[in-house]
């Protein structure tokens, strides 16, 4: 081993070195500014991992452009009209591939934390003073959240180019509050996984058996009214459906509210305004239903 | 003043398994305590504890004076910990590692970058501060380990196994790099499998033996406590057992051996106890050579730390190393470390 350990210096100033107390007397009153300080640091880690290892973001980028290009051309000659009042599928699956998007990259959400957990390094976390273990969550959240929004951006700017056209501003705005509310859900569900399975490979078959059911359990492919009753049934209970329907009446309508109806289940209508309600609860049950998991091992 | 560290009646029990069945140690203030046991005795547990990743079952344990089970936030600013195995994120460099771990420990901005500085250059460091971590050997790593731990100069720094791994060379620079820590006023407790390593460094020792503190003192104190020089005998370089038996039982009668043991790992060596005198080599020789048995080589020593072992359990750490080793689970122990 060439780790040879070269004998330190001996202008070093010892009494320097170990001064107990220097730090640790330090009146620790602000909470909040401790917990912005770990999040911060535990934040920008994640954006150094990833500039210095981009393919992720890279493979995040292309991915959803290739499944607008490639599956819209699929769909190209199908009959007019048949997606309900759309003539372009292109336009139709923009906003099935701007939400499934951002729940795929979500639900890997969990994977780093589990390496860490599995490498040690969560332990050099867990044994420094950490004003709220929380941070650590709360840093996997903003990284993902972040990337999420970024795809989201440039799906949105794919689509735009294809045909598919662009949102007003508050059609954005509704987009960044929508890919917001579900990424956030889904990040807690996967770093909840992440701290309950016992190992990456776990995690990864949750993630991998997850994903497409999901994807075709959902509107995002086609609408509703192809789907066998059954099918329809479970569609209209998937948080991504109603992610997928707002955005996808904000492409199709230049007249949009918070009362138009977005979609029909089987139990009525469900408004543009119901649709965000129940994506920001999806976030908040999510969030909640991690809690004992995280306390447990984060306290 | 409080001790450094006080642990009192410790228990951890994982599934059927009593990790540490009674652990009492207390380190004073500016010492080097060592923790000397076989793997699985509870050194890493213990020490889990102490370090607030584990909850302890019962007992009590203190740093300096503060609860880690009722203060963990404080007692974690006075503990600085290096663990035996633990990434350093190989995307990071050495330095933003430390300037992650600073802002963790809530450093003040002002003090964070010459506080880096200072424990770079203690360790050398400055060279490899700007590489990734993925690019350095294990003598590095264990450096930047060392590095994290002291960077928030804490009242104790607490090492599990340092060594391991670490080629002869850099060893002795731990070491000497420890024994610098110790006069500049941080306490230092260490566990190790080591019996050298505890006797070189420790000016008090506590022997583990599973989850059990089987003896606690100085390595002197220890070693006096059990008392008699150790005689290591060979009647050839491979003995035949009978005449092993043979010389064992010649042996025996002399006044001043307390014990013999045959030594099969040895070649069949006779390992005596015997009351410290003069003449004990030059009697021990005759009566083999009176006795017509030839002799190949024979040395005196006083107890060593494993004595010390071998007196209290029966076996030597070796042997106790080695069966520890075949009933390992690695799976079981990855979950007990994982959180």
């Amino acid at each position: 081993m060439s780790g040879t350990i070269l004998p330190p210096k001996s202008d070093i100033n010892w009494q320097q070195v170990a001064s107990p107390q220097l730090y640790a007397s330090k009146s620790s009153n602000n909470t909040f500014g401790e917990i912005a300080q770990e999040t911060l640091a535990l934040t920008k880690r994640l954006f150094i991992q990833l500039q210095r290892r981009p393919s992720t973001l890279f493979a995040g980028i292309i991915q959803p452009v290739m499944w607008l290009v490639l599956f819209g051309a699929l769909f190209q000659n199908a009959p007019k009209g048949i997606f309900g009042s759309t003539t372009n599928y292109g336009q139709f699956l923009a906003a099935g591939i701007i939400v499934f998007s951002a729940f795929a990259g979500a639900l890997n959400a969990g994977l780093p934390v589990m390496f860490d957990r599995e490498f040690g390094f969560l332990n050099r976390l867990l044994v420094a003073p950490l004003a709220s273990r929380f941070s650590i969550v709360f840093a996997s959240a903003i990284f993902i959240i972040s990337q999420s929004l970024l795809q989201t951006a440039v799906i949105i700017g794919a689509a735009s180019f294809l045909g598919a056209g662009l949102p007003n501003a508050a059609g954005l705005s509704a987009i960044v509050l929508i890919v917001f509310a579900l990424a956030l859900g889904v990040t807690a569900l996967s770093l909840g996984l992440a701290f309950t399975l016992p190992g990456h490979i776990e995690l990864i078959a949750v993630i991998f058996v997850s994903t497409l059911p999901m994807l075709f359990a959902s509107t995002a492919l086609a609408p509703l009214s192809f789907m066998p009753t059954w099918l329809q049934t479970i569609a209209t209970l998937n948080p991504l459906s109603y992610a997928i329907e707002p955005i996808r009446y904000l492409y199709t309508h230049s007249n949009w509210g918070l009362n138009s109806v977005v979609m029909q289940s089987f139990w009525g209508d469900v408004t543009f305004g119901g649709a965000l309600l129940v994506l920001v609860g999806f976030a908040v049950v999510a969030l909640l239903s991690i809690q004992p998991r995280l306390r447990r091992t984060l306290s | 003043m409080a001790p450094a560290v006080s642990i009192q009646n410790l228990k951890k029990r994982y599934g059927a398994t009593e990790a540490v069945k009674d652990v009492t140690i207390e380190v004073q203030s500016g010492e080097i305590f060592g923790l000397l046991g076989p793997n699985g005795a509870g050194k890493t547990t213990t020490l889990r504890i102490l370090c607030t990743l584990t909850a302890p079952d019962a007992g009590k344990v203190e740093v300096s004076g503060i609860s880690v089970v009722e203060n963990p936030k404080a007692a974690r600013q006075r503990l600085g910990y290096v663990a035996q195995e633990a990434a350093p994120d190989k995307m990071l460099t050495g330095r933003e590692l430390l300037e992650l771990l600073a802002a963790l420990y809530h450093l003040p901005a002002a003090v964070t970058k010459q506080r880096i500085d200072t424990v770079l250059t203690l360790l050398g460091l400055q060279e490899y501060a700007d590489k990734k971590t993925g690019t350095y050997s294990g003598g590095i790593r264990k450096r930047l380990d060392l590095a994290a731990g002291l960077l928030h100069a804490p009242d104790v720094l607490v090492l599990d196994e340092p060594t391991v791994g670490l080629d002869i060379e850099s060893r002795f620079i731990v070491w000497e790099f420890l024994r610098k820590l110790r006069e500049a006023g941080t306490t230092v407790l260490i566990t190790s499998h080591y019996l050298e390593e505890i006797d070189a460094l420790a000016d008090r020792v506590a022997i583990i033996d599973r989850g059990v503190v089987i003896a606690q003192g100085t390595p002197s104190e220890l070693k006096d406590k059990i008392g008699g020089d150790r005689i290591t005998l060979r009647i050839r370089e491979f003995s035949p057992q009978e005449e092993a038996e043979k010389a064992k039982n010649l042996l025996k009668s002399l006044p001043f051996v307390q014990n013999v043991i045959i030594n099969s790992a040895q070649g069949n060596s006779l390992n005596l106890v015997v009351t410290p005198q003069n003449d004990t080599l030059i009697t021990i020789q005759q009566a083999l050579n009176n006795a017509g048995l030839p002799m190949f080589g024979i040395a005196q020593s006083r107890p060593s730390l494993d004595d010390v072992y071998l007196a209290a359990t029966g076996s030597t750490l070796m042997d106790a190393e080695l069966a520890a080793a075949a009933n390992r689970d690695p799976k079981a122990e990855k979950k007990q470390n994982m959180r």
